[in-house]
């Protein structure tokens, strides 16, 4: 199983053609109390960098991105009665979606953990 | 992290900043909108203990009459008449040591801002007022009372000093390390106490819902007084996300999203601010407007908003009756986490205010189901006279 990730924070891990999807721990450290999550219904062909989810906190709303391109083939239902699961392991059970890839090339251009963690220190 | 140099600190920011406050711009400063715990959390124990917030972007004043002849009551009067000139409630009216909730209106009727005016207690005092503004209207509000006090009366910022809110059940323990004056006071009283921390001016007032205090001190003298309430058992320093859900709990306004220069304070809920004698002789700017609204009712009404579902709307959402007519907007929205759900305010046509009245607000183009409700969503716990 192959995890990447993008610069607008989301995750996606990789096991045959299904990518499961959500936020980093960074992103959910930064947003806070996760309060709502509004998932896309199951069907929903996305694009790479199409707005997928949204996810609320307190304070604000922020759009979740696709991280690649597919269609929606499960989402994340536990997260509209437990949000908050979005903090306590937004990097495993507090996925959002699962996508089937509909592009496996696009994962060769997210950066790896390595990647992204230095990444993070340069924010 | 690089910050924004022409942002404005308080006496606190480095304290903030050391205790790993997450600081952000706000009004012009750099204030802390979270700590570690993180709003939800800060929210909670606020609600039941009690939390400190750094509310030194705001604007405390003293405006002193500058004929000195003048003592006691007269002095009062005199300085009321001044400011009247520009204010709707009865500042002639206020006891000594009272504080009051006003609005600054405009010519037209709308908000230029919400403030707290008091008159100090001490007779050495009278024919001063102190007033608190808004961070982001203070340069206005501060010109507005000098140009109407021009050559009778002299205004003194003290928006130099820190001032800080003490705020929650337990906050009448805290606030004992100033002495024991505060806890004498009743909600909307003031004090000038002299104590461990040289003088300092303490209302009974607040931005949460709660009983509390508001205490203006010496730049110098903050951090030490804010470090001994931090050192005890019951306070945490809480950042200003917590104050903004605390305060749409508590169904108060934030100027600039709730009020502006187009909401008239009878549309927003605030009649009980002009006093029965300002009505009757209607001698303030707008009360053309305000007036009429009092007679024969505002077109539209600030309500309280709480959903069917989960899904939180925001400011600028779109409010829909249920024929899909555009009927209003939401002026703030969020999560109450006492309440536990999405709360939000709006105004509203007058024929949609009535509470239980059941409404669409426009979220992300989907209509969701909303009911008007009561103000506050959470009581207030005010330690009131008598």
């Amino acid at each position: 199983m192959t995890t990447k990730y993008t610069k607008d924070h989301e995750w996606v891990s990789v096991a045959g053609d299904i990518a499961t999807c959500g936020i980093t721990a960074y992103a959910a450290d930064q947003l806070g109390d996760v309060v709502f999550v509004e998932l896309p219904n199951i069907g929903r062909i996305v694009s790479q960098g199409d707005e997928v989810a949204v996810v609320e906190s307190v304070k604000a709303a922020s759009d979740v991105y696709a991280p690649v391109s597919g269609e929606v083939v499960d989402v994340n239902e536990a997260l509209a009665e437990a949000p908050e699961g979005v903090n306590e392991a937004a990097e495993s059970t507090g996925w959002f979606t699962k996508l089937k890839l509909t592009d496996p090339a696009e994962l060769d251009a997210l950066m790896d953990r390595a990647a992204y963690d230095s990444y993070l220190a340069g924010l | 992290m690089s910050e924004d140099t022409s942002l404005k600190t308080t006496p606190l920011t480095g304290l903030w900043q050391s205790m790993g406050g997450r600081m952000v711009p706000f009004a012009g400063y750099l204030m802390p909108v979270q700590f570690a715990e993180g709003v939800m959390k800060e929210h909670v124990w606020t609600r039941e203990s009690c939390g400190l917030f750094d509310v030194s972007h705001m604007g405390p004043a003293f405006l002193k009459l500058d004929d000195l002849s003048l003592t006691g009551d007269a002095a009062h009067a005199a300085i009321a008449a001044l400011v009247e000139t520009i204010l709707p409630c009865d500042v002639a009216g206020l006891a000594p040591g009272q504080l009051r909730y006003t609005t600054l209106p405009n010519a037209t009727g709308g908000v230029l801002d919400d403030l707290f005016v008091g008159r100090p207690k001490a007779d050495a005092d009278q024919g001063t007022l102190y007033f608190v503004v808004n961070a982001g209207c203070k340069e206005q509000d501060f010109a507005l009372i000098a140009q109407a006090c021009a050559g009778k009366a002299t205004l003194t910022r003290a928006d130099d000093r820190a001032l800080i809110a003490v705020q929650g059940p337990k906050a009448v323990e805290a606030i004992g390390n100033v002495g024991d004056g505060p806890k004498r006071l009743s909600f909307m009283e003031f004090a000038t106490v002299k104590g461990p921390y040289g003088e300092v001016v303490v209302s009974r007032s607040g931005y949460t819902g709660e009983d509390g205090f508001e205490v203006l001190i010496a730049a110098d003298k903050a951090e030490a007084f804010v470090r001994t309430l931090l050192a005890t058992a019951h306070v945490k320093a809480i950042g200003l996300g917590a104050r903004d859900s605390l305060r749409l709990e508590a169904g108060l306004c934030l100027y600039g999203h709730d009020l502006d220069e187009t909401t008239s304070p009878i549309e927003a809920g605030l009649a009980w601010t002009i006093q029965k004698v300002r009505r009757e002789r209607g001698d303030f700017p707008g009360a053309a407007r305000i007036l009429k609204e009092l007679a024969e009712k505002p077109s539209r009404k600030r309500v309280g908003l709480l959903p069917k579902d989960k899904a939180p709307a925001r400011e600028g959402a779109e409010i829909r009756n249920l024929a899909g007519e555009k009927v209003g907007m939401v002026t703030s929205g969020g999560y109450g986490p006492t309440i536990g759900g999405p709360i939000a305010m709006g105004y509203v046509d007058a024929a949609f205010a009535a509470v239980g009245t059941e409404l669409d607000l426009i979220v992300r183009d989907q209509p969701r189901r909303w009911v008007v409700a009561s103000l506050p969503f959470v009581p207030h716990n005010y330690h009131r006279k008598g």
